[in-house]
């Protein structure tokens, strides 16, 4: 039973031919190329090191560190290992960008804000700050604020006393330590509820403004609720919290909690420098908003504040976010400068004690840039997840 | 296209297989071929490798490397220096970056081991020791608990200050600076009690403070410290050549050659004088070098002596005793084997 004869399909041109297949060849082929090129230099190095005797291999990281290290957010000793070291650097890194970020932010709108202020005083004011500290290199200013800055503070023996057991000298800000008891936790939790009911409160407010058109003073209430329901609770459990107050013991003051000068120094700096960039983006973003808006604004009897928070801000936003993304990764980049003033970060403690020590330099300093990365890979991350939130919606 | 990008990647890969190749030559037929010895020094360290304001460097350390110029080129003039910070100094010896390493560094275990490089011999016998502001009123290094101390990054000070402290159960913080100068200033402004490092680099840094005298180095030495010029390991050919010069100017100190009397000492008769300075046998055929290869080094340089007491001796702003350093003949640890 012969089949009828299945008439050929119409002959395409050549693969070769084939624009699509020919696009996809060219990638596969460069991607080879790539991976072949890359797999070189790393057997390269592996058998040039291997052939000259100097170790490789991630052992080294249970290894015994020996060395101390000034400033830590985790319990650290000498009798530590490697592997620690690199988690201690990491924190200390990750707190000074954290905060830095926070602040330059802060600080970075109100300049923003103020170059573009009316009173003639102000704007300027605000020009001639962000001039000179973004046209300053930042290692120079780290070191004004460490060197120049730290001469003038008294050593401990002469040391400024501040109200509340606060002290002030050239090794540190020692400010009084909260010793908590475990019924503490009662103020914590109350706090906690209290913030879940404020924002309960807020949007209840707002959704009933937008349909009923009747105002209810949420801010003040939910402020009350998160400040004094928390203090209710600490004076009715009995004030479980005293002070560890710091006090002069031999060299240095003892007791407290304290802020060693290379992080003030080098936190003050980031934070300064980038600050004088935000303040720029700002400036930009707000004057993209068309002006229209502002007049509109205007015409409807909003304050000049209500139409910066409610019509200029939000659309400037749009514009902000990514060039300040760049700023984030910037700032938490430079903070690898720390090395110049001994603020312990992870360039100055892993790839610096560490690694002259172990002496595995491939190793450690891979580690240190896949840390890098991706520190700045979640930011950019977070940031785009904000960008799409906030960018214009087309409906 | 195709074949086009595969020779650039071709090529780019010779190029990184064929670098990594020459490295691993001899170093001495490199350093003959470009006529300068490649050498890492401090950046800036008083009496060991210090540059002055005309940007020629001295010190002891400097003085090795053109004493190894002078034994392979024949001219002590022909090196090139290379600053380094403590951090970054194997690294520029390993990548080829640098022929010697003569950066007062510490022979210890782990470096002669794993970090693919030899240890030549010692140069200047150290300890470690701490120096102190002296209105703190300490007299001992054990009063030094709770104290803040300015430490080197990437030394095994940082190290030995741990297991001092441990050993002592006493606290401390260690403020951790990348370059000598930052340490200096660190301890000048305060910002630490204690500055620790070699006992040699106490007095250099002390030598340079506003105020010399306002410091005071402590008694106690806490640790073995046998400085010495690195080399590259598996060359043994240039690991020879460094080691004899050491052992040359040694030698030559013991056999009373000096820089001044160099030219009757080549018509000596001693027999030990005639095989150092070439007169008889082929001792420098033997390192690949000329005949007069140690004449050169003595007549350039100087023997151990006069180059220790040019840079960091009673000659010195230093004024370092020779104590361990002086010959084994008269009471130290410097002792050669012979040239013969």
């Amino acid at each position: 039973m012969a089949e009828p004869a299945v008439p050929a399909p119409p002959q395409g041109p050549a693969p070769w031919r084939n624009p699509r297949v020919r696009a996809v060849a060219f990638q596969v082929v460069a991607l080879l190329l790539l991976l072949w090129f890359f797999w070189t230099i790393f057997n390269n190095t592996l058998t040039n090191m291997e052939s000259r005797g100097i170790t490789t291999g991630f052992g080294f990281l249970d290894n015994t560190a020996g060395f101390g290290i000034l400033f830590s957010l985790i319990p650290y000793d000498e009798t530590n290992t490697y592997g620690r070291t690199f988690v201690v650097g990491l924190l200390n890194t990750l707190l000074v960008s954290g905060l830095g970020i926070l602040f330059a932010t802060i600080i970075g709108f109100i300049l923003g804000i103020a170059r573009l202020s009316p009173n003639w005083l102000i704007g300027k004011m605000a020009l001639v700050y962000i001039e000179i500290t973004r046209n300053i290199p930042l290692l120079l200013q780290i070191f004004f604020w460490y060197f120049a800055v730290l001469r003038t503070v008294p050593g401990p023996r002469e040391s400024v006393e501040f109200p509340l057991g606060a002290f002030l000298n050239n090794r540190g800000l020692y400010v009084p330590a909260p010793q908590v008891e475990s019924s503490f936790w009662f103020v914590v939790a109350t706090f906690g509820a209290a913030i879940v009911g404020a924002v309960a409160l807020l949007r209840w407010a707002k959704n009933r403004q937008d349909t009923t058109g009747r105002r209810f003073p949420a801010w003040p209430v939910s402020l009350a609720m998160v400040v004094g329901l928390p203090l209710l609770v600490f004076w009715i459990i009995g004030a479980p919290l005293t002070w560890d107050i710091p006090e002069l013991k031999g060299f240095n003051f003892k007791g407290g909690m304290r802020l060693i000068p290379e992080f003030i120094a080098l936190w003050l700096a980031l934070t300064l420098y980038t600050a004088s960039f935000i303040g720029e983006i700002v400036r930009s973003g707000i004057q993209a908003v068309s002006h229209g808006q502002t007049e509109a604004s205007q015409a409807l009897g909003l304050k000049r504040g209500q139409s910066l928070r409610l019509i200029v801000i939000p659309q400037a936003m749009r514009i902000i976010i990514p060039p300040l993304t760049s700023q984030y990764l910037n700032l938490t980049k430079n903070s690898s400068l720390a090395t110049a003033i001994g603020y312990p970060d992870l360039v100055s403690v892993f790839m610096g004690t560490s690694l002259n020590q172990t002496g595995q330099a491939v190793e450690i300093v891979a580690m240190t840039m896949a840390v890098y990365v991706a520190i700045s890979l979640t930011i950019s991350l977070l940031m785009n997840l904000y960008n799409r939130a906030v960018a214009l919606k087309e409906r | 296209m195709t074949r086009f990008v595969s020779a650039v990647a071709a090529g780019l890969a010779t190029l990184v297989v064929g670098a990594a190749g020459a490295q691993a030559a001899e170093t001495l037929d490199t350093v003959k071929e470009r006529g300068e010895v490649s050498c890492g020094v401090t950046t800036g360290l008083a009496g060991f490798s210090m540059p002055d304001q005309s940007g020629t460097w001295s010190g002891i350390d400097v003085d090795f490397c053109r004493a190894v110029a002078a034994a392979v080129l024949g001219d002590a003039s022909k090196v090139r220096f290379v600053p380094l910070t403590a951090k970054e100094r194997f690294t520029a010896l390993q990548s080829g970056e640098i022929d010697i390493l003569s950066r007062v560094t510490t022979w210890t275990f782990t470096r002669d081991t794993s970090l693919g490089l030899n240890f030549v011999g010692t140069t200047f016998y150290d300890g470690q020791g701490f120096m102190v502001n002296k209105d703190l009123g300490v007299s001992s290094a054990k009063d030094l608990d709770g104290a803040s101390i300015c430490v080197g990054a990437g030394t095994t000070t940082e190290l030995n200050l741990a297991d001092y402290f441990r050993i002592q159960g006493m606290d401390y913080n260690p403020v951790v600076f990348a370059a000598i100068s930052e340490t200096a200033q660190g301890f000048e402004s305060g910002r630490c009690d204690v500055l620790t490092s070699d006992q040699s680099q106490l007095y250099a840094i002390r030598s340079k403070l506003e105020d010399p005298s306002s410091a005071v180095v402590l008694p106690e030495v806490i640790s073995k410290e046998p400085l010495g010029p690195v080399v590259r390991q598996g060359d043994d050919a240039w690991f020879n050549v460094v080691k004899w010069v050491l052992f040359a100017q040694l030698n030559a100190e013991e056999l009373g050659v000096t820089s001044d009397n160099i030219e009757e000492m080549t018509g000596s008769d001693n027999p030990s004088i005639k095989r150092l300075v070439g007169t008889d046998g082929d001792m420098g055929e033997k390192l690949g070098l000329s005949a007069d290869w140690a004449a050169n080094i003595i007549a350039q340089v100087g023997n151990y002596g006069e180059m220790f007491e040019r840079n960091v001796g009673m000659d010195s702003p230093l004024e370092i005793a020779r104590g361990l350093n002086a010959l084994w003949s008269e009471g130290g640890i410097q002792y050669a084997p012979p040239v013969r």
